[in-house]
């Protein structure tokens, strides 16, 4: 089962920042998004995971097969990190959230809440809800954002793990995560040319 | 479903879930209308069904808000809606949540505070039921305009605007059936369709509010 997109437009503000984008991501493999700021990484990425509609093209994955890692880790401050974990496994229907807590090094802060973690220790949380989500596409928007360098390195071995166990991963990201094997995308070539303004955008006098 | 209703109530009992506040504010209502209006026992009888509808009413408005901006400010929404759970379900659930930690305090207390307001003794019964049956069409209603406003700034007072009219005839029919209750007439018709107003809006609101949390996601 593959993921393809095919001639793909995304709009940011109704304004299309992407046009033309094409990617098949095949089990196994991992593709760097790299693009100046700005260029619509996290505009792709949120297009693909289905949280806004794409101006033209069309994407093909697998049903529910994709779990988004977004810039916020969407962590409850007043719950523990075994208790946030527990919560995104129960939803995604998986059990067993030990090997995650370990993999991800928070089997010590099991029982601290999030709001005392740091920026650090909370982004491997949020890091370890992929691990339970048990969906093969990873869609990462700067995975590594506040991540020291010994974190950096442990993410990307469970990514390696990952992609031999037939996941696949998309990654926006600015700094090297040491994983010889991935494709590089560059998302210049696709910037849409003369800023296009989409059709579908609000008027909100009111707001 | 379960894991999000019982995550829910967790955040609503810790520090900081605003429990209570509906509970207290309801409380300070119905303390503070005897003082304004005067002891008279006939006047408070008469004005009490309206004042505690009222009160409940204004007592759920105050946590709405809260049911979708902080998981949308953490980005926990997000993530729900790309998990395999519907985006309806989530808002029928959050929805249910916000009234057994709302809501249902309310419907507990008011018979208490029916007391200081001088409710005939008829009445009491009607109370406890028309709250119950009008309460959670107050949390399905407000969930949804709570969804509308999810990511605006300052986006509570545009909340109230936009739900407090859609409010009103849960408001006529639950003070109906306790008038109506308390005088000794037959409250069928009322309540009938205040239970109407609430299935309804049980049945229909969650999927409005899942495309309007769609929209605001974008």
């Amino acid at each position: 089962m593959e993921f393809v997109i095919e001639d793909l437009a995304v709009a940011r503000g109704g304004v299309c920042v992407l046009e033309g984008v094409r990617l098949a991501l095949s089990p196994g493999q991992a593709v760097i998004l790299r693009g100046a700021n700005g260029i619509g990484k996290t505009t792709l990425l949120r297009t693909l995971a289905g949280l806004q509609p794409a101006l033209r093209g069309t994407i093909t994955a697998p049903p529910e097969s994709i779990a988004y890692g977004a810039h916020a880790d969407g962590l409850k401050s007043v719950l523990t990190v075994e208790e946030n974990l527990a919560f995104w496994a129960a939803i995604h229907g998986t059990s067993g959230i030990e090997p995650a807590l370990v993999r991800m090094n928070l089997a010590d802060l099991r029982d601290r809440r999030a709001a005392n973690l740091s920026a650090g220790q909370k982004r491997r949380l949020g890091l370890a809800r992929l691990l339970v989500s048990g969906r093969p596409y990873w869609l990462l928007d700067e995975p590594t954002v506040s991540l020291d360098t010994a974190s950096v390195a442990l993410f990307a071995d469970v990514l390696r793990d990952h992609l031999a166990a037939g996941g696949a991963a998309l990654i926006a990201t600015h700094i090297d995560l040491g994983l010889p094997e991935a494709r590089v995308l560059d998302l210049s070539p696709f910037k849409a040319r003369g800023g296009v303004i989409a059709s579908r955008g609000f008027d909100e006098a009111f707001l | 479903m379960i894991a999000l209703l019982i995550r829910d109530l967790r955040l609503a009992l810790r520090a900081g879930g605003g429990f209570g506040l509906g509970l207290a504010f309801f409380l300070l209502v119905a303390v503070l209308v005897p003082l304004g209006v005067g002891p008279e026992g006939t006047t408070l009888a008469k004005i009490a069904p309206g004042v505690l509808w009222v009160g409940a009413l204004l007592a759920c408005l105050l946590s709405l808000d809260r049911i979708f901006a902080l998981d949308f400010e953490d980005g926990t929404l997000d993530l729900l809606a790309t998990a395999p759970i519907p985006l309806e379900g989530v808002v029928a659930i959050k929805a249910f949540a916000h009234w057994l930690v709302t809501g249902l305090p309310l419907v507990l207390a008011a018979p208490v505070l029916g007391v200081l307001l001088h409710l005939p003794q008829a009445g009491y019964g009607w109370l406890v039921l028309s709250l119950l049956l009008g309460t959670p069409g107050l949390s399905a209603i407000g969930a949804f305009g709570a969804a509308l406003t999810v990511g605006l700034k300052r986006g509570g007072l545009l909340l109230s605007l936009l739900v407090l009219p859609l409010y009103v005839p849960t408001l006529i029919f639950g003070a109906e059936v306790v008038k109506r209750g308390a005088a000794g007439m037959a409250v069928e018709v009322p309540l009938l369709l205040l239970a109407g107003i609430t299935l309804g809006a049980q049945a229909a609101l969650p999927f409005a509010s899942a495309l309007a949390l769609r929209i605001n996601l974008r």
